[in-house]
């Protein structure tokens, strides 16, 4: 099936090109931070995580996101979502290459990345991390493989695919849950000390991610002869709704908690993000931008009349995704750092480079998508003709 | 042709065998005591103990100058770079204002001495190391003597242990140390660290292996106290009995074994 993304319009090589040019340049100041050192970034001792694992923490919600459509579909027979469930999929191996990329970029001595398989640590969470999201790349890249060749073949999808895709589903949970564990079980660090944590991460990753797939959707519809279907659009925007409810609910006990007790620990992180520490406050605008963005998209996704509207559906969804983006791949990682453990105040912001090598691999991963999504939709238009 | 195959699959059987045999052999010899010979010889000076601690003794102490030549002898046997940027820095053992070294125990109406007293802070060679169990690859591990160590040629630099110590006792070289290491000071008996590993204090397991307290120890003059905690004999004993003394972020259950006498 790869040979249907090699034949393509003007427009759909300029999309590749461009994309690959994104990513020649972040793969050049790549090169440099492997040469020079993480140095290159904006972290620091203090703050030793920055955009990188921010934005992979980010990118493991959008990945899992695609389970609001598995779900639905092959546990409730909801057959509406069947047209897009595969879109769901390789929006989910995109967004895991992203991760993968990230987390290398990340590493200090990438070359010895595979020492997690040759000292497999069971205790520490990162090892586990490793486990669930190379799995989760697996289930996702033969599922949706499985099941697109079998409709190119007009026949059903292989029985022996079933116990694959029901997996896939609770696998899609742990990798988010997973992911929280990194954070939540780390005992001096005040802010991510949360069992909420791990629900809070589902909650913004089932509005962030389904987001991402209805923008798609109307991307897809509009440029190609494929059609997602308006019916599985609105019932994906009550998902999206009804998920940020809950993750703007989550946020708010985690600041009653935080408040109501006065335990230091827990308030100076919320402190610092939302109306800044001892003189910093670099995230203040950022936070309260995320809040009323998710705010105001509550109000239009819940209201039908809002929500059935194309183009503010649209607008609603570009709020959720990049208010999450927000909460999740500016606020959480660095939130968590700041004041540090001996209550010293450190702000980061991410260098010019850090910047330029995290496009390089949304460009990547973008450039992943493109090819995903081109197999799919030829092979839709292949099976209408 | 049949023939050949089943040859072939035999073959194959036996060396598969062999690997996890393979695979198997250094673990039966470990346990049985073989592997000291094949391995390093101890040095019959090495200090020994059941769990190594620390009392600093805060009352021996009055200012910076004080802790100049402890923190100096430190860097300088573990050639620790000297870098300007406070971002990229590299500690293992340096002074913090008390609020700072004891966070959730700060008042207003603090001790005049101890408001402005500086603390020496540095691993708390934990006994229950959040490190050690975030470490993917065991870079970072635990000695039977209670000491954490890292092993600098396996960490991946993560920064992991980073995110999980309670203490900010970790530094990560963002960059390559060796411009920052002057070479009139540098140590060739300790190895230089490269870029993007993660590093601490070891409590000078190099020098106890060949019969030396660590340095901070020897440089401190008397302030600060070394000793085998599990020991009731030892001199640590006697002072932790004598004297009342606080941990850092005790609440957290990592167990430290550095003790402050203030």
């Amino acid at each position: 099936m790869l040979e249907t993304a090699l034949k393509g319009s003007n427009k759909y090589w300029g999309l590749v090109i461009g994309l690959l040019i994104l990513v020649g340049i972040g793969f050049t100041v790549y090169l440099k931070q492997f040469s020079v050192g993480l140095g290159i970034t904006g972290m620091s001792r203090d703050v030793s995580w920055g955009f990188y694992i921010a934005q992979f923490t980010f990118l493991v919600g959008v990945a899992a996101g695609g389970v609001m459509l598995v779900l639905p579909y092959y546990l409730h027979d909801y057959k509406a979502f069947g047209k897009i469930t595969v879109l769901g999929e390789f929006l989910a191996v995109s967004a895991i290459c992203m991760c993968l990329m990230f987390i290398i970029a990340d590493l200090g001595q990438p070359m010895r990345a595979m020492n997690v398989m040759l000292h497999p640590t069971l205790g520490s969470m990162l090892f586990w991390d490793m486990i669930v999201l190379n799995g989760y790349l697996f289930l996702n890249i033969l599922i949706g493989w499985v099941v697109l060749e079998s409709e190119r073949n007009s026949v059903p999808p292989p029985k022996w695919i079933k116990p694959f895709i029901y997996l896939s589903i609770p696998w899609a949970f742990g990798i988010h849950t997973v992911t929280a564990f990194l954070y939540c079980g780390l005992p001096g660090r005040g802010f991510w000390l949360t069992a909420i944590l791990a629900p809070r991460f589902l909650a913004s990753a089932f509005a962030a991610g389904p987001s991402f797939l209805i923008l798609l959707c109307f991307i897809v519809k509009k440029y190609t002869n494929f059609d997602p279907g308006i019916k599985a659009i609105r019932n994906l925007a009550k998902i999206i709704a009804y998920a940020l409810i809950a993750n703007v609910f989550f946020f708010l006990c985690e600041v009653f908690v935080a408040l109501y007790s006065g335990i230091p620990e827990h308030i100076d992180h919320l402190e610092y993000l939302f109306f800044g520490l001892h003189g910093h406050g670099m995230l203040v605008g950022w936070m309260w931008t995320a809040m009323i963005l998710m705010g105001i998209a509550i109000i239009l996704l819940v209201n039908p009349i809002t929500r059935e509207n194309n183009s503010i559906l649209i607008v609603s969804c570009v709020m959720v995704f990049v208010g999450t983006w927000i909460d999740k791949g500016l606020g959480m990682i660095s939130g968590g750092f700041v004041p540090s453990p001996l209550h010293h105040v450190t702000e980061y912001a991410p260098s010019f480079y850090e910047l330029l090598i995290t496009l390089g691999i949304y460009a990547a991963g973008l450039l992943i998508l493109t090819l995903l999504f081109k197999m799919v939709i030829s092979v839709k238009e292949e099976v209408s003709d | 042709m049949e023939n050949s195959k089943r040859i072939f699959l035999k073959i194959a059987g036996v060396s598969a065998l062999g690997l996890g045999t393979g695979i198997l052999t250094p673990n039966v010899f470990a346990s049985s005591g073989q592997k000291k010979e094949a391995g390093f010889k101890k040095d019959s000076n090495a200090l020994t103990a059941k769990r190594w601690g620390m009392v600093i003794d805060t009352r021996k102490i009055e200012s910076s100058d004080d802790l100049e030549p402890i923190i100096n002898a430190c860097n300088k046997i573990h050639n620790i770079p000297e870098i300007k940027n406070h971002k990229h820095e590299i500690k293992w053992i340096w002074e913090e204002e008390f609020k700072h070294a004891f966070p959730s125990k700060g008042n207003k109406y603090l001790n005049e001495r101890i408001k402005d007293l500086p603390f020496l802070v540095l691993c708390n060679q934990c006994e229950n190391a959040p490190c050690v169990k975030a470490c993917p690859t065991k870079a970072t591990f635990q000695r039977d003597d209670g000491i954490v160590l890292m092993d600098f040629h396996r960490c991946i630099g993560c920064r992991f242990c980073m995110a999980a110590c309670p203490y900010g006792s970790r530094s990560f070289n963002f960059k390559d140390p060796k411009e920052h290491i002057k070479p009139e000071t540098y140590n060739p008996e300790f190895p230089r660290r490269t870029k993007g590993v993660v590093e601490k204090c070891n409590f000078c397991a190099e020098r106890l292996a060949v019969g030396k307290k660590p340095a901070c120890v020897e440089a401190s003059d008397g302030a600060i106290i070394f000793g085998d905690l599990e020991d009731s004999e030892s001199e640590i004993r006697e002072v932790l009995n004598s004297n009342y003394t606080i941990r850092r972020k005790q609440a957290l259950g990592t167990g430290p074994s550095i003790f402050y006498i203030i």
